[in-house]
């Protein structure tokens, strides 16, 4: 050959407009733009099924714990009682138990009007022995203050009974578990619908590109530097749709926090907001969610490379 | 450099596409591998490239067992070869420059320095001024020469060419053909295939191994 020709002796122009450093596959082909379309919109659902396992989680963890501190007296009356004298002696009894947080007597009228779902309005139930109840709100749910509260209650008002709801809690605490479980398994379900929905779009993308590892193969590129390329080059891919997926979810599930607390107050409303609490993700919610999106990313990633080390291994 | 013992290939349960294939190519030696359309050229070709495996034989290469390699071996043996494919095989999302400087970044080189190399090149093959060009917007011999050039960056032991002039006009075919030569007198051992009988006529000095029947004859060159 001429001469060799050192950087010094080029054209400073020639060098200077030279398009170089180009990536050895290209970005922005319909293959990859299909697979950021895949990635974002299983993403999206994926940090869907997480966040609404996590809400109900928290919701469930919510009703058992109300529940759990929860604690009702209840005097029956009987003839001769001053049933009012009573409520004053057990709420008093309670109030100075230890571990009792708040305590709420309901009084005649209010214990009266929990029965006109059942009974109707406009009747007159003076003359039905309607029980008086008392809500002890505990400060913690373990019930370990709960024996204290009986013992003094037991001496202060012998006739007034204590439910604990314990046998009600934990039905309710087997409810919660299934669907905190059911929401996990549909998340798994997600990933693994995911995973099968993004291992065959790379896959696509993969061959698209087979032109390129068989030019790098034969030009005495090693496994191990197409893999990396591609790995890189798909990772991006990943990272551009979890990215756009993970967003989304995010906005839906501020919008939604938003949403829910104007109709929390309508119809139906409240019951959302037993099963789901206020719609609002915790801080830990949302690290989950951008979780969700960095295994995204590492996932497309793996893949490509695994597609690709494994179509190499069928080169010579 | 290469050395055949008893080759033979066949696809699958099919019958064998080359037979007894007993050669040798010698280091800085320069040969036309020609025959007829559909004679096993490029099967020849893919076996030295080892991008094929004998099912019978021995194919010796560049001093090693073609059957002892490991997939990290082959690597290193092909960043000894130069290849020029028929089709070219050019990336068209990469510019001239970048398809031509291909093989050295693969090998991890940095860009700064391999550049006046690749630029160097450029301009012996003609296409200087075409650097920044994509393959989709050159000529049939430009591309003809970027795949030559990206062939000869790594100043390879052992080139093969499959048809390396087989679309380029005549005048075009002599001076590629001579930029092989001259590869050739700087130490290469240059195997191309063609059938193009007027331009192996041009260079009778290079040995001609004819590809027949699955057999290969071979005729020697012309001493000059």
């Amino acid at each position: 050959m001429n001469e060799p020709v050192s950087d010094e002796t080029l054209a400073p122009a020639a060098q200077a407009v030279l398009k170089r450093d180009m990536p050895l596959i290209p970005s922005g082909s319909i293959a990859g733009n299909a697979l950021v379309v895949v990635i974002a919109i299983m993403t999206f659902l994926a940090c869907l099924t997480a966040g609404g396992a996590l809400l109900v989680a928290r919701a469930s963890e919510n009703w058992r714990s109300e529940v759990l501190r929860d604690i009702t007296i209840q005097l029956m009356p009987r003839p001769g009682d001053d049933l009012d004298s009573l409520v004053a002696k057990a709420v008093s009894a309670a109030s100075q138990a230890p571990g009792v947080d708040r305590v709420h007597a309901y009084s005649a009228v209010e214990s009266e009007k929990l029965l006109e779902p059942w009974l109707g309005t406009g009747l007159d139930l003076s003359l039905l022995p309607i029980p008086r109840l008392i809500v002890v709100h505990m400060r913690d749910q373990t019930g370990g203050e709960l024996p204290g509260l009986r013992a003094l209650l037991s001496r202060a008002v012998p006739q007034a009974s204590l439910e604990d709801h314990r046998v009600w809690a934990t039905r309710i605490g087997t409810m919660a578990n299934a669907v905190v479980a059911l929401a996990a398994a549909l998340f798994v379900l997600m990933i693994v619908a995911m995973a099968t929905a993004i291992g065959f779009a790379t896959r696509g993308a993969v061959a698209a590109n087979r032109e390129i590892i068989e030019v790098l193969h034969f030009v005495g590129a090693s496994d191990a530097f197409i893999a990396r390329e591609f790995e890189t080059h798909f990772r991006r891919l990943g990272f551009r749709g979890a990215l756009i997926g993970g967003l989304s979810a995010i906005a839906f599930f501020f919008g939604a926090s938003t949403l829910s607390a104007w109709w929390s107050h309508s119809t139906g409303g409240e019951e959302i907001a037993a099963l789901f609490g206020a719609f609002a993700l915790a801080p830990t919610g949302y690290l989950g969610l951008v979780l969700v999106g960095a295994a995204v990313t590492m996932l497309t990633g793996y893949l490509s490379r695994t597609i690709v080390s494994r179509y190499l291994h069928g080169l010579l | 450099m290469v050395r055949f013992e008893n080759v033979g290939l066949r696809y699958g349960m099919g019958p064998e596409v080359v037979r007894d294939l007993n050669f040798s190519i010698a280091p800085q030696s320069f040969q036309f591998l020609t025959g007829p359309s559909g004679a096993g050229k490029t099967t020849l070709l893919r076996l030295m490239l080892l991008s094929l495996r004998p099912t019978r034989g021995t194919i010796h290469i560049l001093g090693h067992d073609a059957r002892a390699l490991k997939k990290d071996d082959l690597t290193a043996l092909r960043r000894r070869i130069g290849v020029v494919f028929q089709d070219f095989r050019l990336l068209d999302h990469l510019t001239t420059y970048e398809n031509v400087a291909l093989p050295l970044r693969a090998m991890g080189r940095a860009e700064s320095g391999y550049r006046a190399e690749v630029i160097e090149l450029l301009r012996w093959v003609g296409l200087g001024d075409r650097m920044n060009a994509s393959p989709p917007v050159l000529s049939g011999g430009e591309k003809q020469r970027a795949a030559i050039a990206r062939a000869l960056i790594v100043r390879p032991e052992l080139l093969l060419a499959d048809e390396p002039t087989g679309n380029v006009d005549p005048g075009l075919a002599r001076r590629l053909l001579r930029l092989f030569v001259e590869l050739h007198r700087l130490g290469t051992a240059v195997v191309i295939a063609t059938h193009d009988l007027q331009l192996m006529d041009q260079f009778g000095f290079a040995r001609r191994l004819v590809v027949g029947d699955g057999e290969v004859t071979i005729f020697d060159g012309v001493s000059s």
